[in-house]
This record gives C-alpha cells, sequence and structure tokens, in this order.
C-alpha cells in the first residue's frame, strides 16, 4: 500500500495528538501550585512549649547538620552535600524573608515536609530526605515548624547546585516521586510493645535512619525490600541494621543507647563519619526517645544470643602475611590500639571488636585512617588523629591489610590499593 | 637496621629500627630538634613537619613509610639570619610564648601556604584547626599567617 497524502495527514495528526495528550499528563503530573506568602509571623505567637517540643524534634531530626555550612549560622544552609548525581547546597531554613522561610506558611512547610515541593511550587531534591518526613504526624510538623519560625533569621541565599544534567531540571523529580515517595503518615502497629512503635515512629519517621542504612537503588530511591541492609554515605559505609550486621558481639539496645547517647559503646566501636553528629545530636535528646530507638534497631537485628568469645589478636600470624603493615602499624597505631596502650585501659574497644575491620568491604577500616575521628567542635569524645597526608595509598592498604589478618578471621580484602584511592575521592570535600 | 631517608634536600642514612617514629631519628639521629614531642599520639601537632608537601604528625611516621618522601622541617625553612617570610611573619607578631608547639605551627601553616597561598579566614582556621596552642597564642599565630597570607606577589614581609 502506497503512502498517500491523507494516510500521512492522520499520522502526523495522531501523533500530534499523542504529543498533547503526554504534554498535558506532564504538566498534570509535574504541576504544583504555589502557596501564598504570608507575612513573617511574629516568635511570640507561637506556644513555649510548641517550640521546645520543636526543639527536641529538630534535634533527633538532624536538621542542623546538613543545614548549617562548616562554621556557619546554624540552620542558615549552604553545606555542600556529595551525591552521586552532583553536588547540593542545603537551604536556609531560618525565618529570613528574602533567603529563608520566613514567609512560608503551615502548609506551605507541611506540602515541603511531605511532599517535597518547596512554596513556590517547585520540587526539592531528595537529599532532603522527605521521604521519610511524609510519615510524620501533623503535630510534630507544627512544633518543628514553630522551633525554626522562631530561630535568628539569618540572610543567606541558596547557592546554585552541581549536578549532573539533566537534573538540574526539577519536574523529573514528579516521576521520582511516583516511584519513590511512599506517603501516609505512621501507624502504630498494634502488636508492638509501645516503646517498639515509639522507636518505629522515630527511626522510620524523624530520624531517617534509613537514608543512609539502607541501599539505594542506580535511581537513589531506597530499596524497600532491603531496608536496613546498610548503605554508603559521603564516602562511609552506614553498616546494616538488620541481620547482616557485621559486629562481632551482637548489639543489645542498651548499647545500642550507649552508642547514639555517647558515640561510643565498649564491645563495639565510635562513631565516626557522618554519623558522629548523629549521636552529637542525641546525646541531647530525650533519654526515652533514645531508648526507644535503640530498642527499634536493636529487634530489626535480631541477632542470635550475645557471644562473648574472646578478641581475636594474631600478631604473627598477620606480621607474616603483611610484614610492612606489621612495621606501620607498631609505629603509627600501637601508641593507642596496641596491648597495654593508655588508651585500652579506658575501656575503649579492642580493634576485633570494632565493625569495619568486619565488614565485607573496607570502606570504613580505610575511611578511619585516612579522616581519622574528630568529635564537633566544643564537643568531647574519643579523637583519632586523620593520617591521609600521613600515608601513601599502598601504605594505608597495607595498614589495612594487616589490621583485617591481625584482629578478624575472615577473608582479606581484595584490591586495597584502589579501595584506598577510591575512598580519597568519595570522602573529599566538595 | 639502615635506612635512607631525605631531609631538607639531603639524603641521610639512618641507623634505627624501621618502625622507629621519625621524629624520634629527627631529634636523637639527625639532631633537628625544631620538632617537639608533645603528646606522642598525633593529637597536639607540636611534632608536625612536611611529608611531600603535605602537614603531618612526625610522631605517628614510622622510618619505614619515610623512604623514597621528601621530608622538611623548620630548619628547612630558613635560619636565624635569613628567616622565611613566615618565621618573620611569627617574629613580628610575637607569635610564641613558652614557643613548644611553634615548629609544628609553621610547619602546617607553611604547607597551606605553599598550596594557596592566599588563604580565606575559613581555609586558615580549618586547616590550622588541628594543631594546640597551650600557652593560647592562638589569635598571635592566626595574625601572622595572615600576615603572609595578604603579601601581594613580589612583596617581602
Amino acid at each position: 500500500m502506497a503512502w498517500t497524502r491523507s494516510h500521512l495527514k492522520l499520522v502526523a495528526g495522531v501523533l500530534s495528538g499523542v504529543f498533547v495528550v503526554c504534554a498535558l499528563t506532564g504538566l498534570v503530573l509535574t504541576y504544583r501550585p504555589e502557596i501564598r506568602e504570608i507575612e513573617r509571623p511574629q516568635p511570640s505567637s507561637f506556644a513555649s512549649d510548641v517550640v521546645a517540643r520543636g526543639e527536641m524534634l529538630v534535634g533527633i531530626g538532624d536538621c542542623i547538620v546538613c543545614h548549617t555550612s562548616h562554621g556557619g549560622a546554624p540552620y542558615a544552609g549552604g553545606k555542600a552535600l556529595a551525591t552521586p548525581f552532583g553536588v547540593l547546597f542545603s537551604t536556609n531554613i531560618t525565618p529570613d524573608e528574602k533567603t529563608g522561610i520566613g514567609r512560608w506558611s503551615l502548609d506551605a512547610f507541611r506540602r515541603a515536609m511531605r511532599d517535597g515541593v518547596a512554596r513556590d511550587g517547585s520540587f526539592l531534591y531528595p537529599a532532603f530526605p522527605y521521604e521519610h518526613y511524609t510519615h510524620l504526624t501533623d503535630p510534630d510538623i507544627e512544633a518543628i515548624y514553630a522551633f525554626l519560625m522562631t530561630r535568628r533569621a539569618v540572610d543567606s541565599p541558596a547557592q546554585t547546585n552541581r549536578l549532573i544534567p539533566p537534573l538540574g531540571f526539577r519536574p523529573l523529580l514528579a516521576g521520582w516521586n511516583l516511584l519513590f515517595l511512599h506517603k501516609g503518615v505512621w501507624q502504630p502497629d498494634p502488636k508492638l510493645a509501645n516503646d517498639l512503635n515509639r522507636g518505629s515512629y522515630l527511626v522510620e519517621a524523624l530520624a531517617h535512619c534509613g537514608a543512609c542504612h539502607t541501599p539505594r537503588n542506580i535511581a537513589g530511591g531506597e530499596e524497600r525490600g532491603r531496608a536496613f541492609a546498610g548503605g554508603v554515605a559521603e564516602g562511609w559505609n552506614a553498616p546494616a541494621l538488620d541481620r547482616s550486621n557485621p559486629a562481632a558481639r551482637p548489639w543489645t539496645a542498651d548499647e545500642i543507647f550507649t552508642y547514639l547517647r555517647t558515640g561510643i559503646d565498649m564491645n563495639h566501636s565510635v562513631a565516626a563519619g557522618p554519623m558522629g553528629p548523629v549521636t552529637t545530636n542525641l546525646a541531647n535528646a530525650p533519654a526515652d526517645d533514645v531508648r526507644a530507638i535503640a530498642a527499634y534497631v536493636a529487634s530489626l537485628m535480631t541477632r542470635p544470643a550475645p557471644d562473648k568469645t574472646a578478641p581475636i589478636d594474631r600478631p604473627e600470624q598477620a606480621a607474616q602475611a603483611h610484614p610492612e603493615g606489621a612495621v606501620l602499624f607498631a609505629g603509627a597505631c600501637a601508641g593507642c590500639h596496641g596491648p597495654g596502650a593508655p588508651m585500652m585501659g579506658q575501656g575503649r574497644p579492642p580493634l576485633s571488636l570494632a565493625s569495619p575491620v568486619r565488614e565485607a568491604d573496607p570502606r570504613n577500616a580505610i575511611q578511619i585512617i585516612l579522616q581519622g575521628v574528630r568529635p564537633d567542635q566544643g564537643v568531647a569524645g574519643p579523637v583519632m588523629p586523620s593520617l591521609g597526608s600521613t600515608f601513601t595509598d599502598a601504605q594505608v592498604a597495607e595498614l589495612v591489610a594487616y589490621v583485617r589478618a591481625r584482629y578478624s578471621d575472615l577473608p582479606a580484602w581484595p584490591k586495597l590499593e584502589a579501595a584506598v584511592a577510591k575512598a580519597r575521592k568519595e570522602g573529599a570535600i566538595p | 637496621m639502615t635506612l635512607t631517608i631525605n631531609v631538607n634536600g639531603r639524603d641521610h642514612q639512618v641507623e634505627a629500627d624501621p618502625s622507629t617514629s621519625l621524629l624520634y631519628v629527627l631529634r636523637n639521629d639527625l639532631e633537628l630538634n625544631g620538632a617537639k614531642y608533645g603528646c606522642g599520639l598525633g593529637q597536639c601537632g607540636a611534632c608536625t613537619v612536611q611529608v611531600d608537601g603535605r602537614a603531618v604528625f612526625s610522631c605517628l611516621l614510622p622510618l619505614a613509610a619515610v623512604a623514597g618522601r621528601k621530608v622538611r622541617t623548620v630548619e628547612g625553612l630558613g635560619t636565624v639570619e635569613q628567616m622565611s617570610p613566615l618565621q618573620k611573619a611569627f617574629e613580628i607578631e610575637q607569635a610564641a610564648q613558652c614557643g613548644y608547639c611553634i615548629a609544628g605551627m609553621i610547619m602546617r601553616a607553611q604547607a597551606l601556604l605553599d598550596t594557596n597561598p592566599h588563604p580565606g579566614e575559613d581555609e586558615i582556621r580549618s586547616h590550622m584547626d588541628v594543631n594546640l596552642c597551650r600557652c593560647g597564642t592562638h589569635m598571635r599565630i592566626l595574625r601572622a599567617i595572615r600576615r603572609v597570607a595578604r603579601l601581594a606577589p613580589g612583596e617581602t614581609i
């Protein structure tokens, strides 16, 4: 059959029809109305008990960590966040009228928390964990709003993100939301005890633990089928919080509580990397809430009865396999981590109990040598010097191989030198 | 065991156990006493020297890890007669009180200035963050570093 003019017209008509339908659907899917600006509410218009509750919630939600730049004003944004999709800058959530959320109504704030949409109708990037905050209750969102709106307003304009094209085009996020945003206020499970329900709410919604501890798929969505199976954040492993947790001695709820409160537990390790600030904030959170979080996380791990076998330490065997690593360890590490070192007398965990030594990949063992452990300014806590400039990639690799062989009975990590080079890149401040 | 290390541009043969810290070798074997022993745990910075241009704690650097790398100590920076600009700035600002931390402070600051001749205030502060001064002369130390950071090209101190 030959193509006639009328055939072509028909095809063109159908195609343009399809195009119009697609465009309209796209518009409907991606259009979000602006929510009218309001006069900035007077701080005195918020009840002080609501503000105080908001402060407590904001602490557990860790807002200050992402929304404050290094040395910058609290909540004024500007912190660079390295993601697999480029660098994002957090925004100003102080009540500044021009550059912050001063003219956002509670409705606009609630929509941002629940739907990931800014007051002006533009989509927010899911580095802001609205896929967790969407589960918050109304009174909690209201209290968080009250706390933020009573902070000091800081003039701090948003910085330009550096994302891989075309991700700067925000309407694309409508598609992401369709796939990965599962809305609905968190509901208690009648089968669970009260504290577990409280813990579940805090872990799943406010504290957004899964944002780091759940693996993400190629599009950056959390893999729901593998909740808490462990993820990666800022170049560090966020260890699994389910049965596959690598701890030598299974965590108890009490130990998780101690760790979250103080940043260290005798039978495990120190909170390092992005987990450090989390424990700084939880040190000031209500103890009952931190206990609830600990109880819930312990219930996710459900490991067999605690095994208090003696810590592994095989110096001769390890030195034979990695003689260079043994020398480096003796010179750089043993002063604190070796048997009889002063630090070991203070109840610090031996390396054989430290999770980074036991994980399936060496990322954290490498990162902790490269970056060390440094508590937030003004906060007391364990310190380990950063040795990133002290050692070459090959030397770090030797050291890590030696530590794995000496303090665990697990198989050697492969291709360590390449892993060190990669860890340096991933851990660099963007 | 005999090891060769390069310090301030010169090769030295050193007879020591390969796990000996560079700090001990500098002070005891090479008699370069600028770098100081403070804590021995990498927490104070008094022992800071440069290795391949980066500031490191020499108390935590085993000799075995120095082979093939270039060490620079405060003695390699300038002399009493011919001070480096940064040393001169420390003198002008009277940045030393007891002086114990100063060699480390200078070597850490110099590592920053070598890669970034005009660092901003935030860069200076976060770079110097790990070195401690128990006398509390940090403000003078910062002033001395700023003095060099603000030098125009060709300008002397």
